[in-house]
């Protein structure tokens, strides 16, 4: 079980939290100009990389806010944790991130 | 031999306790042992080796280990129904006075076991062999598995309730150790005096590790091993950061240095002792900073013929029980082994008076400071030899040596001599134990010279030290966990002083020889050398797979079971990997590794459970009017966590009867039903109307305040996904309501779009479903038993009309009303606080008396609804239904420009004419309720498979204002098939129905509207 940092509330067990897949998936601006596979593309389509993946999540059983962060998909480590609307901050998988919790 | 009371004890030394001796029985016969002991080392004390049956082949089999690895002394402990534990070993089980045990997996007893005939036709049970008789055909594999399984049997489950408790804790510390050997106690020692907060657990009930199995006149530094041991546990007692945590084992590591431990609180006590203030056992869930490793090391078996018999142990154990607990593992001991570490149990066995009469050493030339030391003690070492044959079936009687061959894949030409002995020590080798640093995701590496994987690049915040990590020798271990503890404090960002290294005398050791299976006399068919005993797998059985094509180890692992024991393979492992790569001539790193998974031994289900089994597994919820619910007659269904009444019971009838004179009396004159379930949420601010317009598919701008309007809602796929009726309360203020079971999911999935997608809009949303409580009432006299106990409203059908709200008083509470209809009747939802719920609903039952107000449970409502095809979102839709499959296009705005899901309507697989739509179902029979989800079909004779399905039942009812059965459906391209006529397809028939409408109770809506 991870333990996240919550950009509002702290470090908390990953159980008082919810993923909610892939971040920055921006909805497009005029659906109806989209072609049907430019529009499954944004409904449909997820990237599953191995590495470096920026997750949404809420803290559903704490302050419910939504924020993001950047996992690596094959450690499990936390590389970067971020705000909505604050801009993604560029994170280097070989950098040792949250291998220590509690800090 | 004599098997007497404790004739195999020594007379003195050992750790036990004397002067505490202890009864206990195993199998119904009475023992004595003392205090101090295991039950392991108290059967060997009184000479009882024999312990088990093996799991395929009913082998009988002896005590190998003296620890966790045991793979074959699993005892049940206690013959308590309720208490009685399985698969417990006996070399954990420490002993306490009264103490039960049982062999498992013997039948009819120990000694006399009829699936032991198993054995004597082991050629016909090849690896493999219950996949590949047993398959088929598939309808017999139940009645197989059954009798495989009496056969196998591993322990009895208990067959009452446990009565004990357990207790779950959460810790946080800078630094874990896990294991209290030398080197996690210099590691421990080193972290607890840079005052970093520490715990330090080890699954024994005493700290030391192998010091404890040392003999007494080992020294550390200038001090005996255990006034150095005694030392460091004095100063880590003293500290206020240190929690030492005997008896606890470290089962699992998890991301984010996680940890599982489970402490042993009483198990150790005679029931009677066990103290109720305190838990059986406790779950410790641990996130540490920093992890230090210090696990050990398990001996590995070599494979020969017949090496699983009683009497055969592991050196290293054999020397724990002379050391340790002062029991001779027989009085006249043999020795095999590839390596030096064997050579100390010769030594410290003959020191201790039992006689060694042969070291069978596979090395053709060993030499070395303790193959000196047991030349000069006189034991005879027979370099070059193998053991080919055991003999003795219940015991060791003797053992046949020969010469191998130079290459020792092959004996040499000679005869072989028979050296008597009622016990043989046998040592492959040491394996670190490396599962919970494989646990961790740290990546393996391979070291030839100890032929054993150890700790390469970690994942984690993490050390290993000590014999987990390969590390040799008593001295160098205690060094290792100094410069661990060093490391873990420094990243920890403190200091400490490191201590000095004691030094310790540990005499060199030359290398081992690998031979991974060693060669016997006689047919291959007769061989038996194990290499798994746990899964009871041979090393031919290994070739087997191999020369059927598997080659993965994962696969061969699978299809020999090896290494799937509840042992998980802790001594097997390795041998498993050299005998896989030597017959495929492939180094050992090119065949792989299998993954460690946590358990590191099994956890008691009670102890995961916790304090959470029964009542308290899963929050409850129920609303204010609950008590009045269940003292009349109220039977209760789940929805989500909710209890809500399904029906209400008079007398003696049926739930088809009350269910019947519910729905009736809903709409002949009045009926209440508790709606407090409904999920609820407050929406306000200055952008609310525009956030609805966005969120639902029809337009929300010009809704008056107090005016209400059913709403869906889509996902961005165009599907369903919740419903409701929301009304205005103000310009800027909205109720909404969702569906009971979809409260919470809604609230989460409204406030991703507000603070993901549209953080510009001003709307703040709160859940209210526990602050109201919703009485509905339905049916024609609703407004008249209002209009009596409310005040401040007009209840005219022109002020007051359907689809709109009110506030004012019912029954003296303030209360907002609605009048919106579920069911199709005149009704309106009555809203007080939740604080006045009961009282409400008291005095609505109260004065409704005069119109024979019914409660009425959900049952009573579906059938209302189903009555009049409303949707039910989960029944009707599934998370494939567009609300045009539904026919609800009348709810989706052709002017607003987009809404969430609106562009998916327009996809080509939306706009298909044949996806399944909601159409109504009426069958020949009227009595004939159909069954909800069954599959429809257009043939009344199926045709062979695979038969086209056109759609599924849905919602079937038997309607009491019909007077008939009613069901809904959906079906491919219904609408256009109305009046024609399928076929319900159940197992021994089909049902012929009829394609209606969905509405089937006054479609024109004069009732609700009147």
């Amino acid at each position: 079980m991870m333990q996240i940092p919550c950009p509002w509330c702290g470090p908390r067990e990953q159980q008082e939290f919810r993923c909610g897949g892939e971040a920055h998936i921006v909805r497009p601006a005029d659906p109806a100009a989209l072609d049907d596979a430019g529009w499954a593309d944004y409904v449909f389509m997820r990237r599953n990389p191995r590495g470096i993946h920026r997750d949404m999540w809420n803290h559903v059983h704490g302050c419910r806010r939504w924020f993001y962060l950047a996992r690596d998909t094959v450690t499990d480590q936390i590389l970067a944790v971020y705000k909505v609307g604050e801009p993604p901050p560029e994170v280097d998988a070989d950098a040792p991130g949250t291998a220590e919790p509690g800090r | 031999m004599s098997a007497g009371a404790q004739s195999f004890r020594l007379p003195a030394g050992g750790r036990i306790d004397r002067s505490s001796p202890v009864g206990f029985t195993f199998d119904g016969r009475a023992y004595r042992g003392y205090a101090g002991d295991t039950l392991a080392s108290a059967l060997l004390a009184n000479g009882v080796h024999r312990v088990g049956r093996s799991f395929k082949y009913h082998r009988q089999r002896g005590i190998l280990t003296a620890g966790a690895e045991e793979p074959n002394a699993l005892v049940q402990v206690g013959l308590d129904r309720a208490r009685t534990d399985p698969n417990r070993r006996a070399t954990q089980v420490e002993l306490y006075e009264g103490l039960e045990a049982q062999s498992q997996n013997r039948f009819p007893s120990l000694a006399f076991d009829l699936s032991g005939l198993t054995d004597r036709v082991s050629p016909l049970l090849p690896a493999g062999f219950y996949y590949k008789t047993f398959k088929w055909p598939a309808a017999l594999w139940m009645t197989y598995e059954r009798a495989i399984r009496h056969a196998a049997g591993q322990g009895r489950a208990p067959g009452r309730p446990d009565p004990d408790r357990y207790e779950h804790v959460h810790a946080h510390c800078d630094i874990l150790v896990a294991g209290a050997g030398p080197a996690g106690l210099a590691a421990a020692l080193v972290a607890a005096r840079s005052g970093a907060r520490v715990i330090v657990a080890d699954e024994q009930a005493e700290f030391g590790g192998s010091l404890l199995s040392e003999p007494d006149g080992r020294q550390v530094g200038n001090r005996p091993a255990t006034i150095w041991l005694a030392d460091i546990l004095a100063e880590l007692s003293t500290m206020p950061e240190v929690r030492l945590l005997p008896r606890t084992t470290v089962f699992g590591y998890y991301d984010h240095n996680f940890l599982g431990l489970v402490e042993r609180v009483t198990d150790h006590l005679a029931p009677a002792d066990r103290p109720g203030s305190l838990p059986r056992q406790r779950l410790w869930k641990v996130r540490a900073r920093r992890v230090l490793l210090a696990t050990g090391a398990v001996e590995r078996p070599l494979v020969f013929p017949d090496n699983d018999r009683p009497g055969i142990l592991l050196a290293g154990s054999a020397r724990s029980y002379l050391h340790r607990y002062a029991v001779a593992v027989g009085r006249r001991v043999a020795v095999l082994t590839n390596n030096d570490s064997a050579y100390r149990t010769a030594i410290d066995l003959a020191d201790a008076g039992v006689e060694v009469p042969a070291i069978v050493d596979i090395r053709v030339d060993p030499t070395g400071p303790l193959v000196d030391r047991a030349r000069r003690l006189g034991l005879t070492v027979m370099a070059g030899h193998t053991v080919t044959a055991v003999a003795g079936k219940g015991r060791v009687a003797g053992i046949a040596v020969e010469r191998l061959s130079p290459d020792g894949r092959t004996l040499a030409p000679g005869v072989h001599s028979r050296v008597d002995c009622d016990g043989l020590c046998v040592s492959g080798g040491w394996t670190p134990l490396v599962s919970l640093f494989s646990q961790s995701r740290g990546r393996l590496a391979f070291d030839g010279a100890q032929a054993a994987y150890v700790p390469g690049t970690s994942v984690q915040a993490e050390h290993s030290a000590g014999a987990c990590r390969g590390t040799q020798g008593l001295g160098a271990c205690i060094a290792d966990g100094h410069a661990a503890g060093m490391a873990a404090v420094d990243q920890l960002g403190l200091t400490v002083r490191r201590p000095a290294d004691p030094a310790v005398d540990d005499p060199e050791e030359g290398p081992a020889r690998r031979l991974w299976s060693l060669p016997g006399k006689g047919s291959s068919g007769r061989r038996k050398a194990f290499v798994d005993y746990q899964s009871d797998v041979m090393d031919k059985d290994l070739k087997l797979a191999l020369r059927e094509g598997y080659r993965a180890i994962e696969h061969v692992k699978r299809y020999t079971t090896a290494g799937m024991g509840v042992d998980q393979g802790k001594i097997g492992n390795m041998n498993v990997l050299g005998i896989v790569a030597e017959a495929t001539g492939a180094p050992i790193p090119e065949v792989g590794v299998t993954t460690f998974r946590p358990p590191y031994s099994g956890v008691a289900m009670g102890t995961l459970a916790g304090r959470a089994p029964g009542r308290f597994l899963a929050p409850v919820r129920t609303t204010p009017m609950h008590d009045w619910h269940a003292a009349n007659g109220a039977v209760f269904e789940n929805v989500g966590q909710w209890k809500r009444p399904w029906y209400y019971r008079r007398g003696g009838e049926t739930m088809r009867e009350a269910v019947n004179r519910e729905v009736a009396a809903a709409r002949a004159s009045l009926g209440m039903l508790d709606a407090t379930t409904l999920g609820k949420i407050d929406v306000r601010g200055p952008d609310a109307a525009e956030f609805l317009n966005r969120v639902y598919t029809n337009a929300w701008s010009k809704l008056g305040v107090g005016r209400c309007r059913y709403g869906l809602m889509l996902g961005e796929d165009g599907m369903i996904k919740d419903d409701g009726v929301t009304t205005r309360l103000a310009e800027d203020h909205f109720h909404m309501t969702t569906t009971t079971g979809g409260a919470a999911a809604v609230l989460a999935w409204l406030e991703f779009w507000l603070q993901t997608e549209w953080p510009d809009l001003k709307v703040f949303l709160t859940s209210v479903t526990e602050q109201w409580a919703v009485i509905s009432l339905c049916g024609p006299s609703s407004r008249q038993l209002l209009w009596e106990i409310s005040d401040g409203i007009d209840l005219s059908a022109e002020a007051f009309p359907h689809m709109a709200m009110r506030e004012g008083r019912v029954a003296d509470i303030p209360a907002r009303v609605f009048r919106i209809s579920f069911t199709g009747e005149l009704s309106y939802e009555v809203n007080v606080p939740a604080a006045y719920g009961a009282a409400a609903w008291e005095a609505i039952w109260t004065r409704g008396r005069a119109f024979d107000v019914t409660p009425y449970g959900t049952e009573a409502m579906h059938v209302l609804r189903a009555e009049k095809g409303f949707i039910i979102v989960g029944q009707e839709t599934d998370g494939t239904v567009t609300p045009g499959d539904l026919g609800m296009d009348w709810i989706v705005s052709k002017q607003k420009p987009d809404f969430i899901g609106r562009r998916s309507l327009f996809r080509a697989d939306t706009v298909r004419e044949d996806r399944k739509q909601l159409v109504g179902l009426l069958t020949e029979s009227p009595v004939e309720v159909l069954e909800e989800g069954a599959q429809i079909i257009e043939e009344e004779v199926p045709p062979a498979p695979p038969v086209a399905m056109v759609g599924h039942v849905t919602s079937a009812y038997h309607s009491p204002n019909l007077g008939r059965s009613i069901a809904l459906a959906l079906v491919k391209g219904g609408r256009a098939r109305e009046g024609q006529k399928l076929y319900v397809s159940m197992p021994d028939r089909t049902i012929p129905v009829t394609i209606t409408s969905p509405v089937f109770y006054d479609p024109e809506g004069a009732r609700q509207n009147g």
